[in-house]
């Protein structure tokens, strides 16, 4: 029955030989390389709402491209150890970029807080408790069943959002509501979907106009540590250069206003991170 | 090791309901002489070729309380489906469901329709045909399908992320706590569960393949 196939069909093995050739050719095709000055940088996910800002201002003035990669600290940051080829690293944290200067893989005096970041609590529009009025509460109530945050393991939001339910005595009873995002962008992605129905989330991210519309509520500061990001130089970076000059964009230059409009507050006072971990 | 019970658990419920799915959907796929039903072939393969984003995407709008599952499934039960076993299987056995019934279709493909024809003029229903002659002749592919079903799923990964929300005991399964860990940079702890699983794959794989062979070899019809 195959014999007879096959001598019926010369023009399907022509056609099946030439889609082969094909494949090889898209398989060996080289991906064509832009001339321009290009930087990569590896950027923690509260930061997937402002950064695409930041890149487009510098690029313009600087005709810098930059290539950002969102992940949660942790994820970018074992990526990193493992060789992972970027030139900066944006953290949501101060402690990441102090562990990658104790192990040799950031310059030493390039630690610099871009900006202080803070929790939300965020529910949907539709929601019946408002966290402006009641606060905490409205994680206690029953319509309430599943609380979104960032995975503390790997995840410095995840850890702040843990801080916080513990400081306000709210933590045994919310425990078993809360799901763990991968990063603190898949957190919010669980409550914006409808899928549970509060998230405990960065500032940056409920100024975006998916999120806008929603409840939201402040967390009060003291109620856990300060959320001091931290960028750092790989001592891996191809372009040193362009990468301090992205730095400076962002904490002296006009990355600065881009990132207050997000929420960010500014650094409390120009201490490099590494030196209080010392 | 909670982590890895909740991943057999969740394997086995996957391959006992695809198993159950999978033989009236391969049995009708193969039998029909509907000139569509190219048209379901190709959905029953699509998790093959979709990345699992897509289907995660997908079933997280669905199963949200503004989609139509998650609608569905407040109504019945007053919660959403999302971040709970049962999400879990439902999204699963979507995502293995080629598994199953690609070989359950080969299987009953390549019984003799001749025998089923016989069975037929002896006075068999069609029940009867499947049960005590489609089925024995084909229990290769049952047990294949079951094996691949109950394997793939308990190596599943980027939909459990997207739909499971990571929690202990009830959507932590055995890939997702190994990819915490090697976040996490506890690479011992990493190597400690991914060696399990590896060895408990190969034996489950190893038992029943050998089995298989020994046993129900003299049965088969190729």
């Amino acid at each position: 029955m195959f014999e007879a196939k096959r001598h019926q069909m010369p023009a399907a093995r022509n056609s099946s030989k030439s889609v082969v050739v094909l494949m090889v050719l898209v398989c060996v095709a080289a991906r064509a390389r832009t001339q321009e000055r290009q930087i990569r940088v590896a950027a923690a996910s509260d930061l997937q709402t402002v950064m695409p800002h930041i890149a487009k201002t510098f690029a313009e003035l600087t005709q810098t491209a930059v290539d950002v990669s969102y992940g949660s600290s942790g994820n970018l940051f074992a990526q990193i150890q493992n060789g992972a080829p970027f030139d900066l690293f944006f953290s949501a944290d101060d402690e990441f970029p102090a562990k990658l200067i104790q192990a040799g893989l950031a310059e030493p005096r390039s630690a610099t807080v871009y900006g202080v970041g803070s929790l939300v609590l965020w529910m949907p529009a539709d929601a019946k408790c408002d966290p402006q009025a009641a606060g905490w509460n409205c994680l206690l109530s029953a319509a309430v069943a599943k609380v979104a945050i960032a995975n503390p393991a790997h995840a410095p939001y995840g850890r702040a959002a843990v801080a916080a339910l513990q400081a306000a005595h709210v933590y045994d009873q919310v425990h078993t509501k809360l799901v763990l995002g991968e990063n603190i962008s898949q957190a919010a992605q669980f409550v914006q979907s409808g899928n549970a129905q509060a998230g405990i989330l960065a500032s940056s991210q409920v100024r975006s106009a998916a999120m806008s519309n929603g409840k939201q509520w402040e967390v009060p500061q003291d109620n856990y540590p300060p959320i001091e990001q931290t960028v750092v130089v790989l001592k891996a970076a191809k372009e040193k250069t362009a990468a301090q000059d992205l730095v400076k964009f962002v904490t002296a230059g006009p990355g600065r206003t881009v990132l207050e409009q997000f929420g960010f507050r500014p650094p409390p006072a120009a201490i490099a991170p590494t030196e209080r971990h010392k | 090791m909670e982590a890895l019970w909740l991943s057999i658990r969740l394997a086995c419920c996957v391959a006992a309901i695809l198993v159950l799915v999978g033989m009236p959907l391969a049995y009708w796929i193969a039998r029909t002489k509907w000139r569509g039903k190219f048209l379901v072939e190709s959905v029953v393969a699509l998790p093959l070729v979709l990345p699992p984003t897509v289907l995660g995407f997908y079933l997280l709008m669905a199963m949200g309380s503004r989609g139509p599952l998650g609608k569905f499934w407040i109504g019945l039960f007053g919660h959403t489906l999302a971040f709970t076993f049962t999400g879990l299987v439902v999204a699963s056995a979507l995502y293995s469901l080629p598994f199953a019934v690609q070989p359950l279709l080969t299987a009953f493909e390549g019984v003799d329709e001749r025998l089923l024809d016989a069975a037929a003029v002896l006075g068999a229903g069609r029940w009867r045909t499947f049960r005590d002659v489609l089925l024995p002749l084909s229990f290769r592919g049952v047990i294949t399908a079951g094996v691949l079903s109950f394997a793939h799923t308990l190596g599943e990964f980027g939909v459990v992320l997207m739909v499971g929300g990571n929690i202990a005991g009830v959507t932590r399964t055995v890939s997702i706590d190994i990819y915490d860990h090697v976040q996490s940079l506890e690479y011992r702890e990493a190597n400690q569960m991914a060696t399990v699983l590896l060895l408990v794959s190969f034996t489950v794989l190893a038992t029943i393949y050998g089995l298989h062979r020994r046993i129900w070899s003299p049965w088969s019809t190729r």
